[in-house]
């Protein structure tokens, strides 16, 4: 039998207004690639060389790296949703599915963290 | 301690195989795929930012057999992704959820992430789209 009151039962369990946060990241981050990965991929095919000093001189422009910053920060959000969800759905031991959604998160904040530091290298070193 | 067994309501082997949920596996597995082609590309950056030589080493890693086999699963991972994520876009806003539409844009779906794969390596393989 429970004895907690409904109220204490129904606190700390999130609300109408936190509860949809995951859903609406993961559709956020997926319109925001559309057209990001579609700029990254037409980029690529449009330049002359995948050589060193093509694609330095081509990263180092200031849109250019700015709008890699934005897609690495989407990709790599949109692939912490998902593949979050993804170790939820599969994984039914508490145990490691919390060492899972730990090493999840604490990976996709290092991806970030080197994608942009990268973006930014590029930019500062090539740069004027 | 909590693993009881309860009695499971019916499982994935009761139902027909169908194009639904062929397509909604397959968008899983493409998202987990390009989740490790994240690290891919994060790896490029980085080498790029390292400097020439750390960049000469991946460039050449990636035109060998296996980089360029990878990148072909990448590249059409992306687009089906791609495709079937502007799918379930439209299904977020109650668009095409008619079961008899849903199956005909599946199939358009798989049809164009091919053609655009197609696409995209004719014009990388020859040489630049500029």
């Amino acid at each position: 039998m429970n004895l907690k009151s409904p109220l204490g039962s129904a606190l700390g369990q999130g609300s109408a207004n936190s509860g949809t946060e995951h859903f609406w990241g993961q559709r956020l981050s997926a319109v925001a690639l559309v057209p990001l990965t579609i700029w990254f991929a037409v980029a690529l095919l449009g330049m002359p060389g995948l050589d060193y000093y093509t694609v330095s001189a081509w990263a180092a422009a200031p849109l250019h790296a700015i709008l890699l910053s934005l897609l690495v920060i989407a990709l790599v959000y949109h692939s912490a949703l998902g593949t979050q969800v993804v170790a939820e759905d599969y994984i039914h031991t508490p145990g490691s599915r919390l060492v899972v959604l730990a090493f999840l998160r604490l990976a996709h904040i290092v991806l970030a963290a080197a994608g942009i530091f990268s973006v930014f290298l590029i930019a500062t070193r090539a740069g004027a | 301690m909590s693993q009881i067994s309860r009695p499971l309501s019916p499982h994935l082997q009761v139902y027909r195989w169908a194009v639904s949920n062929t397509l909604s596996i397959l968008h899983r597995m493409t998202g987990v795929a390009l989740s490790i082609g994240a690290i891919a590309l994060v790896g490029w950056l980085l080498a790029l930012a390292a400097g020439q030589a750390s960049f000469l080493q991946l460039s050449e890693l990636l035109s060998g057999f296996i980089g360029q086999l990878l990148l072909l699963g990448w590249s059409f991972a992306f687009f089906y992704h791609l495709c079937n994520g502007i799918r379930h876009l439209a299904w977020d806003i109650d668009r095409g959820f008619d079961k008899h539409f849903a199956r005909k844009s599946g199939l358009v779906v798989v049809s164009l992430s091919v053609l655009l794969t197609a696409a995209f390596w004719v014009v990388a393989l020859t040489g630049g789209a500029a």
